[in-house]
């Protein structure tokens, strides 16, 4: 890869990755659900940075139909934790593409830091995280002459920082 | 701490009464100090289960409250539970989770500790001329003893207070009905546990574990998204029971319900035919007959006071750190000998309870607004008279109530009056 054309592809990750940071924030759940891939798999491992979620405790481990469930739950107005919502702001940065991977080399692994500000009934929290994503071109819904593609998300690791400790109630999208 | 107990001890008939109990009670931290001594740190609390020691030498740590506790298994098989702090001069000695180990060596300076807590040795021991080292091991829960495999301890001198069966007493049942879903007739603690901490006093939990009002309304936002038969469990016409089993333990009685549906695994949202090696093998151990009673019936829902809560697919084990704050520890229960349905109880398990659960982040933010909502001056108690009207006493001589009653509550506190009174 030429330099120009990495410089490209971590414009379009950085842009990818704000705008998911944004629908979180702002809790659109649906524009977040439609970043999804068919093949997700949104996971939050505990106890460490990688114990094998077949085998141990996540505090998430959802596939792509408990992520809809999910985000069914906070569409009732019912979901008490996040009734009212929490507020958020969160910084991301460090964003790295660590290489390619998958049929056609299609798929990104990419890196960045996230630290979450959550203010809600209880109090004030904060989340560190590191995350790791499989992020993946997909044909775009675009009208340009070759279609254009578009970034998806195939998987989302979110490390925290303290995932050996005991944590409060995580009932946002992180 | 003993004035503060004396000018207590007079007020609990006024604190905790048949129908109602007084908002300090969760909020008080001299209560929680009381409580500290006279239900944690003296009677049966669960603490850990053998197979998270499966070989000698191995180790996990524990808690019991804010005491942190190793749980070793010695080289020929014994459990131990050990405090993590160095008799020489308070040091933490162990600081890791798990692991396998002979021997504990305090990084301060190098007293080396045997797994079941005696000193082995101290480095440049010529100082220490004259001093008797057996008086110097760790300090030790004086008593362990384990149900099952379930293993509790008790930090009353050996000899003292009920021995762990009479403790358990009816509870007792809920785990001999428990390790039945084992083939092999055993549970296995071997998945890890998400630990989810909370603003909220613990026995607002406890309150909550076999509070069989709340679901309807706290759990609305997944029963009707997941299109979930639980709540029917818990509506107005359900014709499951709520039972107070003595000694502060309570239960929602589900069979009722689940036999008059007659499904084998319905309990569990599943039927026979997405299991069969799993059923093939409940047959083979209990045969035909008895085996599709156990599917039927489910799993027990039930509060072993003061700190197990078996919650048909997950344990959860209370650790009160102080009045306003505790930690959930829960995990998904794995039955020996069943792969294919310990995998569906771990991934329903990860859904549901835990910091981010579908259900179990409800139940803490109630937890939460308990524990505020409390601290307004008026009324001062809570209301716990919900069915007191319709109680009655089962076959077996157990108050019962409608499955939505608070029969589990106040039998709670009518136990937990009677240890705080106790001198
Ligand atoms: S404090 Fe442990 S050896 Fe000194
Ligand atoms: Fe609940």
């Amino acid at each position: 890869m030429s330099s120009a054309s990495d410089a490209e592809l971590l414009a379009d990750v950085t842009r990818f990755l704000y705008r998911e940071a944004r629908y979180q924030d702002e809790h659109d759940y649906d524009a977040w659900e439609a970043l999804w891939t068919d093949d997700a798999l949104y996971w939050i491992p505990a106890n460490g940075d990688d114990l094998d979620p077949e085998t141990q405790m996540s505090i998430v481990y959802d596939n792509r139909s408990r992520i809809a469930l999910r985000i069914r739950q906070l569409h009732t107005g019912k979901r008490h934790t996040q009734s009212p919502r929490s507020r958020l702001r969160r910084i991301v940065s460090n964003i790295d593409v660590l290489g390619r991977t998958g049929p056609d080399q299609n798929d990104l692994n990419v890196t960045a830091n996230a630290l979450v500000y959550e203010s809600n009934l209880r109090g004030e929290t904060l989340w560190a995280s590191r995350n790791d994503y499989t992020l993946r071109f997909v044909p775009g819904s675009g009208s340009g002459p070759d279609g254009g593609t578009e970034l998806r998300m195939a998987k989302k690791k979110v490390i925290l920082a303290n995932n050996q400790a005991a944590l409060f109630t995580l009932s946002f999208l992180i | 701490m003993a004035a503060a107990l004396n000018v207590l001890a007079p007020t609990w008939s006024r604190l905790v009464q048949r129908d109602r109990v007084d908002g300090s009670v969760y909020t008080d931290p001299a209560i929680f100090r009381a409580e500290l001594e006279k239900i944690w740190y003296r009677g049966w609390v669960y603490v850990g289960h053998s197979s998270e020691v499966p070989k000698p030498n191995d180790f996990v740590m524990k808690a019991i409250g804010p005491q942190s506790v190793l749980m070793t298994r010695d080289k020929d098989g014994q459990i131990h539970l050990l405090l993590n702090r160095c008799p020489h001069r308070g040091n933490q000695v162990c600081l890791e989770d798990r692991g396998n180990t002979t021997s504990f060596v305090c990084s301060y300076h190098g007293w080396n500790f045997r797994n079941n807590g005696e000193l082995r040795g101290t480095p440049f021991p010529a100082g220490y001329q004259g001093v008797d080292k057996s008086q110097l091991g760790l300090g030790k829960v004086a008593r362990v003893e384990t149900y099952k495999g379930f293993v509790f301890g008790s930090f009353a001198a050996p000899g003292s207070g009920p021995t762990l069966l009479e403790h358990l007493g009816a509870a007792a049942e809920a785990i001999d009905r428990l390790v039945q879903f084992s083939p092999e007739g055993e549970v296995e603690v071997t998945a890890g546990f998400l630990k989810h901490r909370t603003k909220a006093n613990w026995k607002f939990i406890v309150d909550n574990e076999t509070d069989g009002y709340h679901p309807t309304f706290v759990h609305a936002s997944i029963f009707s998204t997941a299109k979930s038969g639980i709540g029917a469990l818990y509506n107005n016409d359900s014709t499951a029971v709520s039972r107070y089993l003595g000694n502060g333990h309570s239960e929602n009685d589900l069979r009722p319900e689940f036999r008059r549906l007659d499904k084998p695994l319905g309990w569990f949202g599943t039927s026979e035919d997405r299991l069969p090696e799993y059923v093939a093998k409940m047959k083979v151990a209990y045969g035909e007959e008895k085996a599709r009673q156990i599917l039927v019936d489910g799993t027990p829902h039930t509060m072993i006071f003061p700190n197990l809560f078996i919650a048909e697919i997950q344990l959860f084990v209370l650790q009160p750190l102080a009045a306003d704050e505790t930690v959930q520890h829960v995990t998904a229960i794995q039955f020996k000998g069943a792969p294919d349905l310990n995998r569906r109880m771990r991934q329903q398990t990860m859904g549901s309870v835990g910091p981010a659960g579908l259900l179990l982040a409800d139940d803490t933010e109630m937890y939460e607004r308990n524990q505020r909502g409390v601290q307004q001056r008026d009324p001062e108690t809570l209301f716990l008279g919900r069915g007191l009207h319709r109680e009655r006493t089962d076959e077996n001589g157990f108050t019962i109530g409608d499955n939505t009653d608070e029969v589990p509550s106040r039998g709670m506190w009518s136990h937990y009056r009677a240890l705080m009174e106790a001198t």
